[in-house]
């Protein structure tokens, strides 16, 4: 294999793109000839600019790029069945969740501590608890500061779109070019079983009039985000039972009014967690039934597949939190912007992508050419950059590629327990990750030791860690056409 | 004639400090408080009390 061997992960703690230029060496595509901008082709070169540094928008993105969400906007102006406003813990990962809620001044500090630390950053976002729209002063105050003093940093938001149509365009004004909506419903006779209330016009309301007023407002919310050419991503929370056949319809609905990514995203429900849901004993769907949905929904408005569901504080990469490392007690009074380390970054970024674009497009035109009828599912262990750089041991999810005859297809996460602890290698968590890689056929990993090795093989699974640091797709590509008769891949572009 | 904010489950998001008509709601120490003199529970107004219909706990904004 001699693909381009880089890893990101060293470039984020140099500091002058001096330092980081040398690092990015790679297979010979140095005179950017194969390819401007790093884009993919099917996307459309004006959506792709806006995209491209987004990690919940573009599933290219997040492999390069990080967002952080700052807690300002704790007031909301309606109740989901999903949540309990009162619950807060610094250990649970999910939407909502906080360990502290900031003023504009304070998220203003946080966000120039982290841009200093944590080059990958590119989105700001104001995702609860709370509603950003309706605890509008403090979302703009907040993104008026951080505008001032890091010009380049993406702003966004989530909302659940009954303040939305009043913003719409201070939205546009500020420049935000992607919001998501939490839509659940476009009947309100499904959405009454999810909202018991909101607060509307200076009064509150419940039952289906409520939930009337909400989707009215969310399709307005839309449908003027559409026509100003905001990007729109739609979270649609998968309650079984209640809304996972109606999503169908959701999706329908959201695809004509212009949304640009639909994302399902499987109920959390925990007694513990106090939701009524949780109190109630209703189930969020299993991985099988998830799948099942997502898979109905193929052709509609396209599918984000790549949400880790987040916490409402969370910093870093997706598949990492880094939250805890910017409290406020963390970080010092005098915080000044140094822009240095994220442009040095961006730099070696920008190389790095056209140099994956060409070796993914000629890796998945190998897997075409293979002509075979039979699926592969690979769970790779990656740390970033498309490649694979994080070993088997230190893996808290894989991602997961199908290569067939349509070619390399990303199909989501799996997550798993830390199988090494402290260079221990737990005999016990081994047989979580197995289960958790049920129908995987190949593991990619940077390295892995015999004894996993030889248990995985029991179970059915080949993990092979030959490909270290290679591309995702390029490795795939050998090892499918290698499987069924055909030329192996060379060297990438 | 004045609300109440029942401390103890207040989660602090502040929405009832924004709706008050009154400016009668202001953050002390570590929760939301109504003053008493300033609070007209919304009389003349509003049909409903703001800071009860906004507030996210049930029972926790409720008349003195």
């Amino acid at each position: 294999m001699s693909a381009p061997i880089v890893s990101l992960e060293p470039l984020t703690s140099t500091t002058t793109f001096d330092k980081l230029r040398p690092l990015a060496k790679s297979g010979g595509c140095a005179s950017s000839s194969c390819g401007v901008s790093g884009k993919p082709d099917n996307v459309d070169p004006a959506v792709w600019g806006k995209i491209k540094d987004h990690p919940c928008f573009s599933e290219e993105a997040h492999h390069y790029f990080a967002r952080m969400h700052v807690a300002v906007a704790p007031a909301c102006n309606i109740q989901c069945n999903y949540c309990n406003r009162k619950y807060d813990c610094a250990n649970e990962s999910r939407p909502g969740v906080v360990s502290e809620k900031l003023t504009p001044d304070q998220a203003l500090r946080k966000v120039i501590a982290v841009a200093n630390e944590v080059p990958q950053l590119s989105v700001l976002g104001i995702a609860g608890p709370g509603d950003a729209c309706y605890d509008w002063k403090k979302t703009k105050t907040t993104f008026e500061y951080v505008r001032k003093e890091i010009p380049d940093l993406k702003l966004c938001i989530s909302t659940n779109g009954l303040a939305l149509p009043d913003h719409v365009p201070e939205l546009a004004d500020m420049d935000v070019e992607h919001v998501t909506i939490t839509i659940n419903m476009v009947d309100p006779q499904v959405g009454a079983k999810i909202y018991p209330w909101i607060f509307f016009d200076q009064r509150r309301y419940t039952g289906i009039e409520a939930a009337r007023i909400l989707h009215e407002r969310q399709m307005l919310g839309l449908e003027m985000l559409s026509a100003r050419g905001i990007l729109t991503k739609i979270n649609s929370v998968m309650i079984p039972r209640v809304n996972d056949d109606h999503l169908i319809e959701v999706n329908k609905w959201v695809k004509e009014r212009g949304a640009f990514l639909h994302n399902v995203m499987p109920l959390i429900s925990d007694p513990a967690h106090g939701t009524h849901y949780g109190l109630s004993g209703q189930r969020g769907p299993n991985a099988m039934e998830m799948k099942a949905l997502q898979d109905r929904l193929e052709g509609g408005a396209q599918l984000m597949r790549h949400c880790r569901q987040c916490r409402a504080d969370a910093v870093g990469l997706l598949g990492e939190d880094r939250g805890q490392e910017f409290t406020l007690d963390r970080i010092s009074g005098d915080v000044t912007y140094d822009a240095n380390k994220r442009e040095a970054y961006r730099e070696v970024v920008a190389h790095e992508r056209r140099d994956h674009v060409a070796a993914k497009s000629q890796a998945i035109g190998q897997v075409k050419a293979a002509d075979s009828r039979k699926p592969l599912l690979f769970a790779v262990a990656t740390r970033g950059g498309s490649r694979i750089n994080e070993h088997f041991g230190h893996a808290e999810e894989f991602h997961v590629y199908e290569a067939s005859s349509r070619g390399i297809g990303f199909v989501g996460h799996r997550k798993v327990e830390l199988y090494c602890l402290g260079g221990w290698a737990e005999k016990a968590t081994l047989g979580g990750v197995i289960a958790a890689l049920e129908g995987i056929d190949i593991v990619l990993c940077a390295k892995i030791g015999n004894c996993p090795k030889d248990q995985l093989a029991e179970a059915g699974i080949r993990a092979i860690d030959a490909y270290s640091h290679d591309y995702i797709e390029t490795a795939i590509s050998a090892l499918y056409t290698a499987e069924f008769g055909v030329q192996p891949l060379a060297a990438t572009a | 004639m004045s609300f109440k904010i029942i401390a103890s489950q207040c989660t602090q998001c502040g929405a009832c400090e924004f709706e008050c008509p009154s400016t009668a709601v202001k953050f002390k120490g570590e929760s939301y408080v109504i003053d008493a003199d300033k609070c007209t529970e919304c009389e003349g107004a509003f049909d409903a009390q703001q800071c009860a219909s906004v507030c996210p706990v049930p029972n926790t904004c409720v008349p003195a």
